[in-house]
């Protein structure tokens, strides 16, 4: 049988992502067998995430990994990534190979553990406190989207990396549980993966009740509040489901400020045909030099927010019959 | 009136939704049941995350309606904790 296969390219960020997906077959989930570019490899910390859930739901003697033989091979030791594969890499990494200011791979399981991740990350990355405040904010509310929908028994994948060319920090967490389809297919129609990556980003859209304001813990509000962040920044957002990979791409500098419900009227593309990924992966990108100060990126989320129930419980009246 | 101090409970950072559940099931709703008033102590909590607050006070907006609101306080907030707060509250109100 063939095995599950996965390519680190030469290139894999955001905007390219699909450099990745191309070498990406989950045909048999009995095995996996990672190759990688000889010369040099360059990828988002989503890719990095991804590979080590991917590594969680396959037995691990039956995960193969050609040996590494790009220049930056260190990386991926110093990341953590064949720690969580299982695979002795026999690459030596030595205190002058630092990757900078980074947070390698972490596995995160439990709500207690979450809480301490948001707090150690901030010095691992040296923000300053108005840049550890989107990110905290969002890394919290994805890795906990995790521990209450994915239903894994391995938890979240999370990485984050510091880009000193592009002054950005870029952030992976990823699951390889049921994915976004079945759950939020218990209280909405969602016929397609596209369609429920829509659902999932509408505010007040949640898994875990079809009534409006959501239940006492969750009002379905999380992602829609991170897609805004990244949407209002300027920030590539890519949320990653099944066979559906929606990417926000950057807004318009005069159009950051126009928040949408519904994530089709962003600025973004939808495929609904990619390799199907067995969870759920959400790559942001975090630009610290536009960065809007927290707070004012409420006022610009509020209204929105508040519209969009008040706009659905409309679509809901009754219509007078006119005889 | 209670007062529930929440930065001994939640850190600085309030954002787990557990902690939330613990304090709405064991201090707010039985205060309210009793009909005592309540003040949210938001002291050194310097961010909160908008489903922390919701997980918070949405059930006791749910179960007691608007006027609810006429009975939580919401004391040394900063300026982000009390604009989640609004978002959470509008919200629940619009739901409603």
């Amino acid at each position: 049988m063939v095995s599950m296969k996965v390519h680190l390219p030469n290139s894999a960020f955001l905007g390219n992502i699909e450099s990745f997906l191309q070498g990406f077959n989950p045909s048999d989930p009995g095995s996996l067998h990672i190759t990688a570019n000889s010369k040099w490899i360059s990828v988002h910390p989503v890719v990095l995430a991804m590979v080590a859930a991917l590594g969680q739901i396959v037995p691990k003697n039956k995960i193969t990994c050609d040996t590494f033989e790009a220049k930056s091979k260190h990386y991926f030791e110093r990341m953590g990534l064949f720690h969580f594969l299982g695979i002795d890499s026999g690459i030596m990494v030595t205190e002058h190979e630092s990757a900078g200011r980074f947070v390698p791979l972490t596995q995160i399981k439990d709500s207690g553990t979450l809480s301490r991740f948001v707090t150690d990350m901030v010095p691992l990355l040296h923000l300053d406190p108005i840049h550890a405040e989107p990110i905290r904010y969002i890394v919290s509310e994805l890795v906990r989207n995790v521990l209450e929908h994915a239903s894994s028994p391995y938890g979240a994948f999370v990485a984050a990396q510091y880009y000193a060319k592009s002054n950005a920090i870029r952030i992976g967490i990823c699951d390889a549980g049921v994915g976004i389809r079945k759950t939020v297919s218990k209280f909405h129609d969602a016929p397609d993966d596209a369609e429920a990556i829509r659902l999932a980003l509408m505010p007040g859209i949640t898994g875990t009740t079809a009534r409006e304001g959501g239940t006492e813990q969750n009002a379905g509000a999380g992602l829609f509040f991170i897609k805004s962040i990244a949407s209002i920044n300027g920030d590539f957002f890519v949320l990653y489901s099944g066979a559906a990979l929606y990417k926000l791409l950057k807004q318009h500098a005069h159009k950051r400020h126009v928040l949408h419900a519904d994530p089709f009227a962003d600025r973004h593309s939808i495929k609904n045909n990619v390799p199907a990924w067995p969870g759920t992966a959400v790559g942001i990108d975090i630009v610290l030099d536009e960065n809007e100060k927290f707070s004012t990126l409420l006022d610009h989320i509020r209204p929105t927010y508040a519209r969009a129930v008040r706009e659905r419980k409309r679509e809901r009246y009754k219509k007078p019959k006119f005889i | 009136m209670i007062a529930i101090p929440l930065r001994e409970l939640v850190g600085e950072f309030a954002e787990n939704k557990d902690i939330a559940r613990t304090i709405r099931e064991s201090q707010i709703l039985p205060a309210l049941k009793v009909q005592e008033d309540i003040t949210l102590d938001f002291s050194d909590v310097t961010s909160a995350t908008q489903s922390f607050v919701h997980a918070l006070i949405s059930e006791p907006i749910r179960q007691y309606g608007n006027d609810v609101l006429d009975h939580i306080s919401f004391k040394n907030c900063n300026e982000t904790v009390q604009k989640i707060i609004t978002i959470v509250t509008e919200y629940m109100q619009e739901a409603a």
